[in-house]
């Protein structure tokens, strides 16, 4: 295998692989031996600590589940919320009059400036002031309202480039037939580009799973990482084995879905009645304000 | 409806003052993490490769505030870490800076991985053609030019570390998002206003940041 960085490996070159390849196995072994030596130290090597994870069903069915439940519940409400939010605001920021695209814009550069944490604890205030919501779900609402406001403006650009990723041709031959500018969009325009940007929405969902967190840490929804506590206090402080768990959980979740992302995107660029073109969220993030979330 | 400004029961200005600290510190080590992870990520070292590809992938699958959160629950917490710090607020901030440069830098390592691509194959061939080695290639040929071409990407990643580090509100290291916590709880009516100026912040710090790097971004790119 050449790149572009080096050559196909000779035999010297190879040699001189496996000889660096050793020396960075000693050294990884090194600082995973020292972890582990430093963990065992304070006990958190255990059985005990691990062993409720494989043996004991409660701790599954009474803290990860339902955390898992409520981080999938707020980010699918989210998503669902948005897509429709932002759809409106794409098409806004598209439009030919000027009272539209400039109010729009400002309001989609606006949410997208900002940290998402301060929209949920805005919210979280602004519900418990205004508004009746119970304090149990209140959390949830603050949740979904500040993902909704960040996702909806980051949507609002994906549907934007979609639609821009469109040959002109789309738009000059439906103006021929004699389409209006809402059947041009609804018709001709809008399922194109969703084809073209459906990755980059689920490559989006990916960044709304992991701010759910944010929910957990600071306003006490109770998702996925919220549970650490719970467990920690009824499994004999086992942090470290329970924040494992977690995090394993989370990257299984947003790996099928980073893969089902990339999975869609090659299906959309084989595909014969699509234009071909895919909306590279790495695009979106690059533009001012861009969030990496 | 703006007097919760005067009140000298409110540090603004030092709040916001630890936002940037924790920016500008995360942001250096996260340079230099990122780019040793893309180093490895392309080197010729299969093992390197799959260590690199491996961290990248977890991490970036990972939520932030479970890698902050983890910093401060596991290494100070459980295994009795510091990096040095001596009182709780020094502790709290090196975790988050910590935990920011271990996320931050999967980031950084993509934009870069991406710039590398954009490099001719003809300059690295030319340079191994003088007899340059695999390391002199990379940091003499191929880096210099990932970099002038990744400024507006790595300028992004900036851009998103700064609002990221409100997270640090996680482990009650006291910046912005902290204290705008507990001005709302305290300020409740003067709701808006609180949200307003903490808004208003967060755009004048990442606004600056995207057009001057977004011009420098122009001024150094490798014309093709």
């Amino acid at each position: 295998m050449s790149s572009v960085l080096y050559d196909t490996p000779g035999p010297k070159a190879r040699l001189r692989n496996i000889l660096y390849s050793a020396v960075f196995v000693v050294l990884v072994g090194l600082v995973v031996w020292w972890a582990l030596s430093v963990m065992a130290d304070k006990g958190q090597l255990a059985a005990d600590k691990w062993k409720p994870f494989v043996t004991d069903g409660a701790v599954w069915t009474t803290f990860l589940l339902p955390g898992l439940v409520e981080t999938l519940k707020a980010a699918g409400l989210a998503l669902v919320i948005a897509l429709p939010l932002g759809a409106l605001l794409g098409i806004g920021r598209l439009s030919d009059h000027a009272w539209v695209r400039g109010p729009v814009g400002a309001v989609v550069e606006f949410f997208r400036a900002i940290p998402v944490l301060l929209m949920m604890i805005f919210a979280n205030a602004v519900f418990a002031q205004f508004t009746p919501i119970a304090s149990e779900v209140r959390p949830l609402y603050a949740v979904v309202t500040g993902l909704v406001l960040y996702n909806a403006s980051v949507i609002a650009e994906i549907v934007r480039a979609g639609i821009l990723s469109l040959p002109y041709g789309q738009t000059d031959a439906a103006k021929a037939i004699g389409m209006r500018k809402g059947q041009i969009m609804g018709y001709v325009l809008l399922p194109q580009a969703v084809t073209a940007m459906l990755p980059a929405l689920v490559s989006q969902l990916v960044v709304i799973v992991k701010d759910t967190a944010l929910g957990g840490a600071i306003l006490g929804l109770s998702e996925l990482l919220f549970q650490i506590r719970p467990i920690t206090a009824n499994y004999g402080a086992n942090t470290i084995a329970t924040i494992t768990v977690v995090a394993l959980i989370y990257i299984l979740v947003n790996g099928a879905l980073t893969q089902l992302a990339a999975w869609l995107e090659g299906l959309m660029r084989r595909r014969k009645k699509s234009t071909g073109a895919v909306v590279d969220i790495k695009e979106i993030d690059s533009q001012m304000g861009g969030g990496v979330a | 409806m703006f007097d919760f400004l005067d009140s000298p029961q409110y540090d603004l200005l030092g709040a916001f003052w630890v936002t940037v600290q924790l920016t500008l510190y995360s942001a250096v080590g996260s340079l230099i993490w990122g780019t040793l992870l893309a180093g490895m990520r392309v080197s010729p070292v299969p093992l390197m490769r799959a260590f690199g590809t491996a961290y990248v992938n977890l991490v970036r699958n990972t939520p932030l505030t479970i890698v902050v959160v983890s910093c401060s629950l596991v290494l100070n917490q459980t295994l009795g870490f510091a990096l040095g710090g001596e009182t709780f607020k020094d502790i709290g901030f090196r975790m988050a800076v910590l935990g920011l440069v271990a996320y931050t830098g999967t980031f950084v390592c993509e934009a870069l991985r991406s710039g590398i691509n954009t490099v001719p194959v003809g300059q690295a061939e030319a340079a191994r053609a003088l007899g340059l080695s695999f390391f002199q290639v990379l940091t003499l040929i191929v880096l210099p030019q990932a970099f002038r071409s990744v400024v507006a990407p790595l300028a992004n990643v900036l851009i998103a570390l700064t609002k990221n580090t409100t997270v640090a509100a996680a482990i009650g290291v006291a910046e912005a998002a902290l204290l705008m916590k507990e001005m709302v709880e305290n300020e409740a009516d003067a709701l808006f206003a609180v949200f307003g100026v903490f808004a208003l912040g967060f755009v004048l710090l990442t606004l600056p940041t995207g057009l001057l790097l977004g011009w420098v971004a122009k001024r150094v790119a490798v014309k093709r």
